[in-house]
């Protein structure tokens, strides 16, 4: 049974100054279906998704919308012909309610002769008629600002549904949602499918590809491998296409073994904010990767920023190699050996306008000033480029050269910039909160190897991560907090999602 | 294809070197429209000696700007600055002597006092800022007005009643108008700040921190930088140099009075930004404000010299802010 394809488009190819980022690319996509769309980072997958949704123009090739070639001028010309996008970072309009976010740009009016009075009534009822048509429980009328993550990408969906949608590009719609809200968001991708609307998904989540979608394309370095069916594809087969390599493992061979001495130890941390983490202690040792799960919103990356001193604590102590710790900012933190890569990469990571060598450099240029100058006024310029070098070198960064300015790169590279600031410091202790979200395969490979790594050669690493595959598959031991409370910590071996989930939904069963 | 490229690199060469374009292009129409009386060493060295302050000013605000920051108290300071050190400047017999019992001090103590008090409100600001936690915009518009009073309350106090100050010392006098080979003081040593901004930026751990603080400071405070400190250093910097302009001014025109300095900040905000500083922090280069300072003065300068009212200036101004800023927000929207 052949269908019309609601989208098509032929041989695109895009070239920006310096790469070509698409080559004759070509995605065809079936109504009421959803097509994955899958590749590393910097694979096209964006650029492709752009140029479909009229953020920017294909050299070549065409688009045709159920079978009409179209030409897109902008977004919102996109939108008015069926194509929207829900993009990964949300913008949602905070200090306005649900309904006025939806209809922004084209709100309902009424005409009292050369005035255009805004007409509440009918954008109430017409939102309040899309939320129930996608049964989501939401007030037209609740301040955007108030709602979580979930929220606020469930009103993106229905202002793509309130255009009339045919085609909905999904931009890792998942990375920033509970597993929980994950079902949720499927539960709404059914429903849209049901209805005739296709979605393309982009996400480097496999199992989630693999349950959810119909087809997969995949990308490699601006070029098409192919489309499947996603029934005919295993996670083995799509590692393989997206890599152009056979990859046996998801992790590496765990080769390390925590020794007995004490590295961090957390006694009865009260944070001084009342709403987060209450009365928390554990202790981790050298040679020891420590996973930290639990939902959004248990307050783990509060606990970890507080220990590093980015966060008032009220109350406890913390020990560090069997001394007593004060750490009241990260420049302490840093002193006594500890490093940390935060959850948001853009918010609190990178500094777009600086060139990947002052982003490497960043960290160790305040901790180890002595390094850089050799005690004296002056930058030494030659070792900071060496340095920089080196951690380009050995975590593979894909950059121009180190002149280029850090957001120019893919977010998979941003990353392990990142991660080569910290690890120039030396640390004895790397936290690293989500250290693989958003990244492609490849990437998170090369990080978990150096994890390895870093506990072979005696250090220790904490690792929070709302992936359970990963937490069970790195960590020697699993600490799962609760709504701000420590609500067990078991063996990294004997963990099961069962297991972990339960202790992430409940405290007070817990007894540790 | 070719034509393509070749019409590219065109526009990229446009947006990246419009503002040295279009003052190549104005030096060109003035030369011309003078019969090539412009261009002489002498017109020159003039635009530079107006400059000077100007530039030390436009120095000390690109710290604030770079920082990711913003300083409406420089011109106020620079008026305050200029009164102070005119009043501590001025020669024994002079019949209005600001402190009559004050005897002659060399001409290095009233700079340095001018610098003292630029600092004391540069650190007041980067106080009211960073520890307060008060908008900078806000912060320094409240200094502007504190210091604005405070200056005429000095410059009110008897016997001088508001008068405009004069009768400096000729050692005062000669760092405004003195020369050495040719080249006057001001000239060196404006340059000299502009070196001593220049190594600072760009060979110094204090200069990338600034630019880390300006970029995001929330990634800065996680890499261990105490933003406190940073935006303290760069307002007591800010102010510093206002107060060295301020001396400055004062040396230069041979008197100082309250209304010194006035929209200084305005016009150090417009070098800045021209000059390549991006409103948002973290970029900016010395090179860049320099010449976004010379720009405005070329014209001030320009006009007057082949006759058109010096009015136009704030037209031909005006233009110039919103096209570069016009042309830096496509440099950056690459796509």
């Amino acid at each position: 049974m052949e269908q019309t394809p609601v989208l098509e488009m032929c041989g695109i190819s895009k070239s920006f100054p310096g790469v070509k980022a698409l080559d004759d690319v070509s995605l065809t996509v079936r109504p009421g279906t959803v097509h994955a769309l899958m590749g590393e980072n910097g694979a096209g997958k964006s650029t492709l998704m752009k140029c479909a949704f009229g953020l920017y123009q294909p050299d070549e090739g065409t688009i045709k919308i159920n079978g009409e070639e179209v030409h897109f001028d902008d977004a919102r010309d996109a939108m008015d012909k069926g194509v929207s996008m829900i993009h990964q970072e949300l913008h949602p309009i905070r200090t306005r309610n649900v309904m006025e976010n939806i209809w922004v740009g084209r709100v309902p009016y009424k005409r009292v002769g050369p005035i255009h009075w805004v007409d509440e009534k009918k954008m109430y009822a017409d939102t309040k008629a899309l939320l129930e048509q996608l049964e989501v429980k939401l007030d037209p009328r609740t301040m955007v600002g108030e709602l979580n993550a979930s929220n606020c990408q469930m009103i993106e969906i229905v202002r793509a549904v309130s255009y009339g949608a045919k085609v909905i590009i999904m931009d890792e719609p998942t990375s920033s949602l509970t597993e929980v809200e994950a079902e949720q968001l499927f539960k709404i991708i059914a429903q849209l499918t049901a209805q005739g609307v296709a979605i393309i998904y982009i996400s480097h989540k496999m199992d989630e590809i693999l349950r959810i979608s119909d087809e997969v394309t995949i990308m490699r370095d601006g070029k098409l491998v192919g489309t499947w069916p996603a029934k005919e594809l295993t996670m083995q087969l799509m590692v393989s296409r997206m890599v152009g390599r056979e990859m046996s493992n998801q992790f590496p061979q765990r080769t390390h073994t925590p020794s007995d001495e004490v590295m961090l130890e957390v006694k009865n941390l009260t944070s001084a904010n009342p709403r987060s983490f209450v009365d928390v202690s554990f202790s981790v040792r050298r040679g020891e990767i420590f996973g930290i799960g639990g939902l959004v919103g248990a307050q783990r990356t509060e606990l970890m920023e507080s220990i590093f001193g980015l966060r008032p604590v009220a109350s406890g102590e913390i020990w560090i190699k069997g001394q007593k710790a004060k750490i009241t900012c990260a420049q302490d933190a840093i002193q006594l050996g500890m490093a940390l890569l935060t959850e948001e990469r853009r918010a609190s990571g990178i500094i777009p306008m600086l060139s990947v060598m002052e982003n490497t450099v960043l960290a160790n240029q305040t901790a180890h000033t002595k390094q850089y100058t050799g005690g004296k006024l002056f930058l030494n310029d030659k070792q900071r480029g060496a340095d920089a070098q080196k951690y380009v070198d050995a975590l593979s960064i894909k950059t121009p050269d180190l002149k280029t300015q850090i957001q120019y790169l893919s977010g998979g590279n941003q990353q392990k910039v990142l991660l080569g600031r910290w690890l120039l410091v030396n640390p004895d202790l790397l936290i690293l909160d989500e250290p693989t979200r958003g990244i492609d395969v490849g990437a998170k490979y090369e990080i978990y190897t150096l994890m390895e790594q870093m506990v072979q050669e005696g250090k220790t690493v904490i690792m929070i991560s709302s992936e359970m595959p990963e937490l069970m598959g790195m960590s020697d031991r699993i600490m799962v907090m609760c709504e701000g409370h420590l609500s067990g910590i078991i063996n990294g071996a004997q963990a099961t999602d069962e297991k972990i989930m339960m202790l992430a939904s409940t405290y007070e069963q817990a007894n540790v | 294809m070719l034509k393509e490229k070749k019409s590219f690199n065109l526009r990229a060469f446009l947006m990246n070197y419009a503002l040295y374009a279009i003052m190549v292009l104005m030096i060109i129409v003035i030369a011309v429209i003078s019969g090539g009386k412009f261009l002489s060493i002498r017109v020159l060295r003039d635009i530079l000696t107006q400059s000077a302050s100007r530039i030390v000013v436009a120095m000390g605000c690109m710290f604030v700007i770079v920082s990711g920051s913003a300083d409406l108290s420089g011109g106020r300071t620079v008026g305050f600055a200029a009164v102070i050190s005119g009043s501590l400047a001025q020669q024994a017999t002079y019949y209005l002597k600001f402190w009559p019992s004050l005897p002659e001090l060399p001409a290095i103590v009233p700079v340095l006092v001018s610098i003292a008090v630029g600092l004391g409100v540069g650190c007041f600001n980067g106080f009211v800022v960073s520890k307060l936690k008060v908008p900078a915009f806000l912060a320094t518009l409240g200094t502007q007005m504190i210091v604005y009073g405070a200056n005429c309350l000095y410059f009110n106090k008897a016997p001088n009643n508001s008068q405009p100050l004069g009768g400096y010392l000729d050692s005062f006098g000669a760092i405004g108008t003195g020369s050495v080979l040719g080249v006057p003081y001001l000239i060196i040593i404006a340059f000299a700040v502009m070196l001593a901004v220049w190594i600072l930026q760009t060979k110094t751990c204090l200069g990338k921190e600034i630019f880390a603080v300006g970029g995001n400071p929330e990634a800065a405070r996680v890499s261990g930088i105490n933003v406190f400190k940073i935006q303290m250093i760069t307002y007591a910097i800010a102010g510093a140099c206002y107060g060295l302009a301020g001396s400055l001014e004062a040396a230069r025109t041979g008197s100082a009075s309250s209304t010194y300095g006035l929209s200084y900040e305005l016009d150090a905000i417009a070098s800045c930004i021209v000059g390549g500083c991006s409103a948002g922090g973290g970029v900016g280069t010395v090179p860049g404000v320099f010449f976004g300072v010379i720009i405005f003065n070329v014209i001030n300068y320009g006009l007057t010299f082949i006759g058109l009212s010096s009015y136009w200036q704030f037209v031909v101004k005006g233009i110039i802010i919103i096209g570069a800023i016009a042309v830096d927000v496509r440099k950056y929207n690459k796509h």
